[in-house]
């Protein structure tokens, strides 16, 4: 008797369980009536058509209500992951931030930041000669016009090892530590930057096919390059070491006798000095890296050049793409 | 700089060092990995060091060690020794000088 009277066409969802229980509750209401009132049956077709009609309106807007929720719970949460983004991002790049999130303060100083954003600019430009590098390559250039564009990238990279020797001088501490590259690349870095040898293995298999001559070149330049790497490296060692014992050294006295502060002093004086002599390692590490690049381009053809130039910025390119998956990757 | 001249003769290759240089300590491991066997001589224990140490300066060796001299003419220091490295004439002046023979 209850599904007798008219009712609206209603989906089942579970708000309206209860409307729909109600509804048949109040159709059995209605049907006890007596139906032979027929103008009363009318206006109560109406009045039930009238009230299905706001029990509509009323599902139809609790459900935008719901969905204009969850779509700001959506958006807030991405936000939310930008944030996070670029507050990781901050920190990497040396940018104290206190957790209670008041004022930024940079712990490098400015030598830190102004290099970064040097370095930054730099890219662009290099980004912007790859292009047009890669285009003429693909256009069949001739060697002159490759020529020139490539002799501008060369020209670039002196550029960078310039910027990056006047940074060395203010804060060579930023510079080694890598805070200036993208992690992934930070991972493979050697005495603040690429290391010569390994760029050269890279490269070595892409370039054919080149003559006996150049093979012998390319050989001995990855050998030379190897050889200094090593002598640098161990130039390093020796200076932690001697560093290290610098730090170590004491005598053992009361605390607090003038002879063991002199004797602070001195490690410490002695100590500055050693650090003082950090920057000429990473100037010639960077000495090394330009004149690698140098020489490989003086070994190869304009076009073996040109070709060896992409495949570099290829290279690096992608370990920055593959830093920034590293760095949006979900986590738990 | 009779001193310096003297000494950088006797040997074909010879390197001016101070004991606490690192970056000496490298070029002396270069020297060593390329087979030669090179002639150290340390201005800090050296009775005429200072005036050792100006008189390379004069040459243009900045800063004044490493001082790098082979076959008696003076090379460079650091950079210099690491560019010849590179482009191979390091090796070719090691030979010359027979300091090394291959």
């Amino acid at each position: 008797m209850a599904d007798g009277s008219p009712r609206t066409d209603i989906s089942s969802d579970d708000t309206d369980e209860k409307n729909q229980r109600f509804d048949r509750g109040k159709s059995t209401a209605i049907v006890a009536y007596d139906s032979s009132d027929r103008s009363k049956d009318k206006t109560d077709q109406k009045t039930l058509r009238r009230l299905a009609q706001n029990r509509e309106a009323a599902r139809k807007s609790r459900l935008r209500k719901k969905y204009a929720y969850v779509q700001q719970l959506e958006s807030s949460r991405l936000k939310l992951t930008q944030l996070e983004q670029e507050l990781q991002r901050a920190r990497q790049q040396g940018i104290f931030i206190s957790s209670s999130g008041d004022q930024a303060h940079s712990s490098g100083g400015n030598g830190a930041m102004t290099f970064d954003v040097e370095y930054a600019r730099w890219l662009e430009e290099q980004n912007r000669q790859i292009n047009e590098l890669r285009s003429a390559v693909t256009a069949h250039a001739g060697d002159g016009e490759l020529r020139i564009i490539v002799d501008g990238i060369m020209a670039h990279y002196d550029e960078i090892f310039r910027l990056k020797s006047n940074a060395a001088k203010n804060d060579v501490f930023h510079l080694l530590s890598g805070m200036w590259k993208t992690p992934a690349e930070r991972c493979f870095m050697w005495l603040g930057g690429f290391r010569p040898s390994e760029l050269l293995k890279l490269l070595v298999n892409q370039l054919e096919p080149l003559t006996e001559q150049q093979l012998t070149g390319i050989g001995n330049l990855q050998q030379s390059s190897q050889q200094a790497e090593d002598a640098l490296s161990q130039g390093m060692e020796a200076l932690q070491q001697s560093l290290a014992e610098t730090l170590c050294s004491g005598s053992l006295g009361s605390a607090g006798s003038s002879g063991n502060v002199a004797n602070y002093m001195g490690q410490m004086a002695m100590a500055m000095g050693k650090l003082g002599t950090l920057d000429g390692f990473i100037r010639q590490a960077d000495n090394l890296r330009q004149q690698t690049l140098q020489q490989m381009n003086r070994l190869l053809t304009t076009r073996q050049s040109a070709r060896a130039l992409l495949a570099i910025h290829d290279y690096f390119s992608r370990l920055r793409a593959l830093s920034s998956l590293w760095l949006a990757r979900p986590r738990e | 700089m009779d001193r310096v001249r003297e000494l950088a003769s006797k040997k074909a290759a010879v390197i001016f060092t101070k004991s606490s240089c690192c970056m000496c300590h490298s070029i002396k491991s270069l020297f060593y990995e390329l087979g030669a066997s090179p002639a150290i001589h340390e201005l800090d224990h050296e009775a005429s060091g200072r005036e050792m140490e100006w008189a390379l300066r004069n040459l243009g060796c900045t800063p004044s060690v490493p001082a790098v001299f082979i076959g008696g003419r003076f090379i460079g220091s650091a950079k210099d020794v690491i560019s010849y490295h590179v482009d191979g004439s390091l090796k070719q002046m090691l030979i010359d000088a027979k300091a090394i023979w291959f």
